[in-house]
């Protein structure tokens, strides 16, 4: 059971003495640094507080929702040292999602899901496990099963390319908090970029089993590639509004990263129908693929069965 | 190519922490190469914040001594205590001794 409403010192305890006081008596480092610190959190003038917190939904549930995908494979991947690798990346996009969903509750407070009275849950917890499926904007790239490593590398690869670009541009933000967390947001992903290019470089010049498998996993992860760089009004708006991306920007960008990667793996470009828009909208716009429901499901359902929980 | 080899060489990892003065042994991993054994050390011994550099060694270029050698190479030094610099004053400021 989870513990209800008291605050548990002891748990806490664990914290305190990693990040304060005299840290003398551990061996190795524990300097550990808040992103935040220091960062103004008013939000800027000319600033839709409302397309704000739109926006930071949607970078990051990309970020939620793909750190969960790739936490599936902790305790199932080909080795142990990338097991624990891939669960580092999970971890570094969860804190991205952290700081991101905190920043949309912040803004405008009217996106967070009622709770009942009481609840501790904070506003970015009841955002990760308490939205509906259509509540989600993260592009349909995140949300397929993992599949095999070679899928997986090649999923990480584009995504993660397709990242790296948005933040390092994201860095100049108008609003304070979005320019904090894409600093930090780039050194993590700029590894993540490098980790997969690694492995896709050597699965594509490994053996012949090692290539066919990247070449499948590239063929199912393509479809989605480029509803990555379709620009949806609220993306629009935070571009007018200088404090977030056009992604239809970022496409030249992307692609001649991964056409450096694709051409020094031997590997084509996949010419493949993309995956068109449901309705007119995408995932950006709440229009997800058969596999979000399940993930949902799986991700929420303790949060869910607790709603005044405290983790 | 010859051939696929199912295991990959164990690597032996050091690692300099923000206060370390030297490079202390953390463990040991398996890598293809020498890139990818700093790539693994990075992800498996420094995601607490501990390190500032790293050194990955194969394990099979590591010479070392033999247990059976312990009485020959070591017990020597065991009544020579003069050997230690504890017969005069060390100044306070004097750090890592």
């Amino acid at each position: 059971m989870p513990h209800v409403h008291d605050h548990d010192a002891d748990h806490e305890s664990v914290y305190d003495g990693l990040t304060g006081g005299d840290d003398s008596q551990w061996a190795f480092g524990t300097d550990f640094e808040d992103p935040l610190a220091g960062v103004d959190t008013t939000i800027a003038q000319g600033v839709d507080a409302s397309a704000l917190a739109a926006y930071c939904l949607m970078l990051g549930d990309d970020a939620l929702v793909y750190s969960h995908r790739l936490a599936q494979w902790t305790s199932n991947a080909p080795d142990l040292e990338d097991d624990i690798a891939l669960a580092n990346i999970a971890l570094d996009l969860l804190g991205q999602a952290r700081l991101l969903l905190a920043r949309a509750a912040a803004a405008d407070p009217a996106v967070v899901p009622a709770l009942p009275d009481g609840s501790p849950v904070p506003p970015e917890d009841a955002l990760a496990f308490f939205r509906d499926e259509a509540g989600f904007r993260n592009v349909r790239l995140v949300e397929p099963d993992n599949g095999d490593f070679a899928v997986t590398m090649a999923r990480l690869l584009v995504f993660s390319t397709y990242r790296l670009a948005l933040l390092e541009r994201l860095r100049d933000s108008n609003d304070p908090v979005l320019a904090a967390i894409a600093t930090k947001g780039v050194k993590e992903v700029a590894y993540h970029r490098d980790y997969a290019g690694r492995w896709f470089l050597t699965l594509a010049r490994g053996t012949e089993e090692s290539r066919r498998r990247l070449l499948a996993g590239l063929a199912l992860v393509w479809p989605l590639y480029d509803e990555l760089f379709r620009t949806h009004h609220v993306e629009a708006a935070a571009a007018d509004q200088g404090f977030g991306v056009d992604p239809s920007g970022l496409a030249d960008e992307v692609g001649v990263v991964l056409e450096q990667v694709l051409t020094t793996s031997g590997v084509e470009r996949p010419e493949i129908a993309q995956t068109g828009a449901v309705n007119g909208q995408t995932g950006r716009g709440g229009r997800h693929t058969e596999v979000m429901g399940r993930l949902l499901a799986e991700m929420q359902v303790v949060a869910r069965a607790h709603p005044m929980g405290l983790w | 190519m010859s051939g696929v080899q199912a295991e990959w060489p164990l690597y032996e990892i050091f690692v300099r922490g923000k206060r370390g003065l030297n490079h202390v042994h953390v463990g040991s991993l398996h890598a293809a190469d020498d890139e990818m054994a700093l790539r693994h050390a990075r992800d498996v011994y420094t995601r607490r914040n501990e390190g500032v550099s790293i050194w990955a060694v194969r394990a099979d270029a590591v010479a070392a001594s033999s247990p059976d050698e312990k009485d020959p190479l070591f017990a020597p030094a065991g009544d020579k205590v003069y050997r230690h610099p504890t017969f005069y004053a060390i100044p306070d400021d004097v750090p890592h001794m």
